[in-house]
C-alpha cells in the first residue's frame, strides 16, 4: 500500500494537451475517483500513473519513489482494463496466475492466493474456464481477481463497470467498495459516470479538458461546488443555470431573474456584497425546488410562476421541466405534487440551498 | 469442414435455395476438378507403364506398390526428398519467424515510418520474383551461395516474407491493445508478451502463412533449376525430371515419384485446414 502523487504532470499527444499542468496527492488506503466527461485526461492521467504512457513533464510518485522511469511491470501496481482484457487463449486460473507465475512465485503460493481470490470474488467454480465460457460480470470478477492475487501497492481501475448491464453494475459497484474496505489498497477509479463517482468514492478528483476542476470528498462536492462545471456534472438531474441580477433594497438583497424575485438569505448577503447590483448566474438543484401547496411555510424560500412543459413520474418522485419567462427550470418534486403538464405551477426556491457563480470566470461566489 | 449456416435458417426463399445450390454445384465441380486429377495421378502410380496407356481409367488389375520402393530407391529419390525438406522447413522457419517479429512491430507499435515500412513490405508483394532472377543470380554468385541450399531457402524466404507481413499485421492489429498492456502490467517483456500472449491468439494466421508459402516453395523448379547444378543438392520436381527420358519416359514411375511429392504437403493441408478456414473467418464474427 502506497500513497500516488502527482506533481505538476502534463502529457501531450502532439499538439493536443490530454493531461495539463495536474497535481494531485492520493493518500494511502484512499478509494479515489477520477471522474470528467469523455476526453478530459482521466484515462490519460490513469495510464501514466500505470506507466504505459509516458508524462511530457512533472513527476509521478508511487509511495516515495518516483517512477517516471519506472516500467509498468515494476510499478507495483495492478490495473483492471474497461473490456477486462483477459487473456482469451488461458483458463480463469491461468489468467490470475500469469503475473505472479512471470514474478517467479513458488507453485504453492501461487495456487493459494489464487484459490483465496477466487473465493473472495466467488468464481471457484471457474477456475478451470476459458473467458469465452464467461458472462460479462463473471469477466469482470476474473480482471479483478488478476488484480487482486498480485497484492499490489496500488490498484488502477479504468471504467471497470461500464460494460456491465444496469442492474450488474449496481450489485458490482457495491462489491467492489466492500472489496476496498477489506483490501485496503490505494485504488484509482476512472469514471465517466457521476452516479458512480459519487458512490464508491472516498474522495472524487473532477477533470475537465485535462485540467483538475476540484477535489474534494462527494458531499462536498455536491454541496459546494468549485465552479460552473463541477456543479452542473455533479448531480442528475443538473443544477439549474439562470441569469439573474443581484439587487439591495431595505438592506434585504434579491436574486432578480426577470419573473421571478428572490430575497438571498441573510447570512449569505456578506458575502455576495460586491456583487450587488451586477449580473450573475443563479444555480440551484433540481431537488432544492418544491410545489409550492405541499410546503407548509415559504419563509426564506422564493416563489416561481411557470408552465409545466414535461411531467416525468418517477414513483419516488417526479420531474417536472417548467419555462419561467426565458427561462427553463427542472425541478423534482414530491409525488404528490398535482402540477400537470401545459398547465401553470408555482414552485418554491429553497434559497439556502442556492449558489452563485461569477458569469465570466464560472468560479463559485457562493 | 464446418457445418452450413445462414440459408440454412427457417423460413428460406427459394431464391435462397436456388442460390446455395448452385453454389453447392460449383463447389462440388472445383473439388472434382482438383481432386480428378490427384486421383488419376495416384492410380497410376499403381500401375505400369503399359497399363497405363492400354486402360488409362480403370483401377490397376494389380497394384504394383513396387513402383514406390523402385522410386525411393532410384535416381537418389530420397535425396531429393530430403533436399526439398530442408530448403521447404527451413524456409518456411525463417518466413515465421522474421514475418511474425516484423509484423508484431508494425502491427502493435506505433512509431514513425511505421506505415512506411509496412508499405515497403507490401511492395513486395506485387513484383514476381521471378523477374528479379539475373540480379539474384549475380547476387547468389557474389555471395558464393550459387549451388547451396541457402540460395533457395533466401530467396523463398523473402518472397514469402511480404505477404506473411501483410497476413499477420492484419492479424495483430485485430487484437485488443489493453491485452499487452495487461500483460505488461503483469510483468512480461515485450518478447514475453508476443510469445505468451499474442501468438496463440495468431494461430490461425500462421496456418494461413504455412499453407499460402508452403505449396509454391515445395512444388518450385524454376529457382532450383538455375541456382542449383548438383544433383546431391537437387530438389524433388527438379530432380523428377530425371524420370522424363529423351526418347522415352518412364510414366508408372513418375505418377509413383509425383505422389510421394504431392503426400506431405497433401497431408499438411488436411492437418491445418481446420485452422486456414479459422483464420479466413475470423474477425467476420465477433467473439
Amino acid at each position: 500500500m502506497a500513497k500516488v502523487m502527482l506533481e505538476q504532470v502534463t502529457k501531450q499527444f502532439g499538439n493536443v494537451v490530454a493531461v495539463n499542468n495536474v497535481t494531485l496527492d492520493i493518500p494511502d488506503k484512499q478509494f479515489t475517483v477520477l471522474v470528467g466527461p469523455s476526453g478530459c485526461g482521466k484515462t490519460t492521467a490513469l495510464r501514466l500513473i500505470a506507466g504505459l504512457e509516458e508524462a511530457t513533464s512533472g513527476n509521478i510518485y508511487i509511495g516515495d519513489r518516483i517512477v517516471n522511469d519506472v516500467a509498468p511491470k515494476d510499478r507495483d501496481i495492478a490495473m483492471v482494463f474497461q473490456n477486462y482484457a483477459l487473456y482469451p487463449h488461458m483458463s480463469v486460473y491461468d489468467n490470475m496466475a500469469f503475473g505472479l507465475r512471470l514474478r517467479k512465485y513458488p507453485r504453492a503460493e501461487i495456487d493459494r492466493r489464487v484459490k483465496e481470490a477466487a473465493e473472495m470474488l466467488g468464481i471457484q467454480e471457474l477456475l478451470g474456464r476459458k473467458p469465452k465460457q464467461l458472462s460479462g460480470g463473471q469477466r469482470q470478477r476474473v480482471a479483478l481477481g488478476r488484480a487482486i492475487v498480485r497484492e499490489p501497492q496500488v490498484f488502477l481501475m479504468d471504467e471497470p463497470l461500464s460494460n456491465l448491464d444496469a442492474k450488474l453494475r449496481v450489485q458490482t459497484r457495491a462489491e467492489i467498495k466492500k472489496l476496498h474496505a477489506r483490501l485496503q489498497t490505494t485504488t484509482i477509479y476512472v469514471t465517466h459516470d457521476q452516479v458512480e463517482a459519487m458512490t464508491m468514492g472516498d474522495r472524487i478528483v473532477v477533470m475537465k479538458d485535462g485540467v483538475v476542476q476540484q477535489v474534494d470528498s462527494p458531499l462536498n462536492l455536491y454541496e459546494k461546488p468549485a465552479n460552473l462545471f463541477v456543479a452542473g456534472f455533479i448531480g442528475s438531474p443538473a443544477m439549474n443555470f439562470l441569469e439573474a441580477k443581484l439587487a439591495k433594497q431595505d438592506g434585504r438583497m434579491f436574486v432578480d431573474g426577470g419573473v421571478f424575485r428572490a430575497e438571498v438569505p441573510r447570512e449569505y448577503i456578506p458575502k455576495l456584497a460586491e456583487w450587488e447590483g451586477r449580473s450573475v448566474i443563479f444555480g440551484i438543484r433540481p431537488e432544492d425546488i418544491h410545489d409550492r401547496a405541499l410546503v407548509q411555510s415559504t419563509d426564506g424560500a422564493a416563489v416561481v410562476r411557470a408552465t409545466v412543459d414535461v411531467h416525468e413520474p418517477l414513483g419516488s418522485d417526479v420531474i417536472l421541466y417548467l419555462t419561467a419567462g426565458e427561462h427553463s427550470i427542472v425541478a423534482r418534486v414530491d409525488a404528490r405534487s398535482q402540477a400537470r403538464m401545459g398547465q401553470t405551477a408555482e414552485v418554491v426556491l429553497d434559497m439556502k440551498k442556492m449558489h452563485v457563480f461569477n458569469p465570466d470566470t464560472h468560479a463559485a461566489i457562493l | 469442414m464446418t457445418p452450413p449456416t445462414g440459408a440454412a435458417g427457417e423460413g428460406r426463399r427459394p431464391g435462397v435455395v436456388a442460390a446455395a445450390a448452385l453454389a453447392q454445384t460449383l463447389l462440388a465441380a472445383n473439388a472434382l476438378l482438383v481432386l480428378l486429377p490427384i486421383g488419376f495421378m495416384v492410380l497410376s502410380s499403381l500401375k505400369a507403364t503399359r497399363e497405363i496407356f492400354q486402360r488409362p481409367f480403370a483401377l490397376p488389375v494389380v497394384p504394383r506398390w513396387q513402383n514406390y520402393a523402385e522410386v525411393w530407391g532410384a535416381a537418389h529419390f530420397a535425396v531429393y526428398f530430403r533436399n526439398s525438406l530442408i530448403v521447404t522447413v527451413a524456409s518456411m522457419a525463417l518466413i515465421l519467424v522474421t514475418g511474425t517479429l516484423a509484423a508484431y512491430a508494425l502491427g502493435r507499435y506505433r512509431f514513425r515510418g511505421n506505415d512506411l515500412i509496412f508499405l515497403f513490405f507490401l511492395s513486395g508483394i506485387m513484383v514476381p520474383i521471378r523477374l528479379a532472377i539475373i540480379p539474384l543470380f549475380i547476387m547468389m554468385r557474389d555471395l558464393r551461395l550459387l549451388d547451396t541450399v541457402w540460395s533457395l531457402i533466401l530467396v523463398y524466404a523473402a518472397s514469402g516474407l511480404p505477404s506473411a507481413i501483410f497476413i499477420l499485421t492484419g492479424f495483430f492489429r485485430t487484437l485488443p491493445p489493453e491485452l499487452d498492456n495487461a500483460a505488461r502490467i503483469d510483468g512480461a517483456g515485450e518478447l514475453g508478451i508476443l510469445i505468451t500472449v499474442l501468438l496463440p491468439l495468431v494461430r490461425p494466421a500462421l496456418a494461413i502463412v504455412t499453407v499460402y508459402n508452403i505449396i509454391p516453395i515445395w512444388n518450385d523448379f524454376f529457382f532450383p533449376l538455375v541456382f542449383i547444378h548438383q544433383d546431391r543438392l537437387k530438389t524433388l520436381p527438379l530432380g523428377l525430371t530425371v524420370f522424363f527420358g529423351e526418347f522415352q519416359t518412364n510414366w508408372a514411375l513418375l505418377f509413383a515419384g509425383l505422389t510421394l511429392a504431392a503426400a506431405p504437403v497433401l497431408a499438411l493441408y488436411v492437418v491445418m485446414s481446420q485452422q486456414f478456414i479459422k483464420g479466413l473467418t475470423a474477425g467476420a464474427i465477433k467473439g
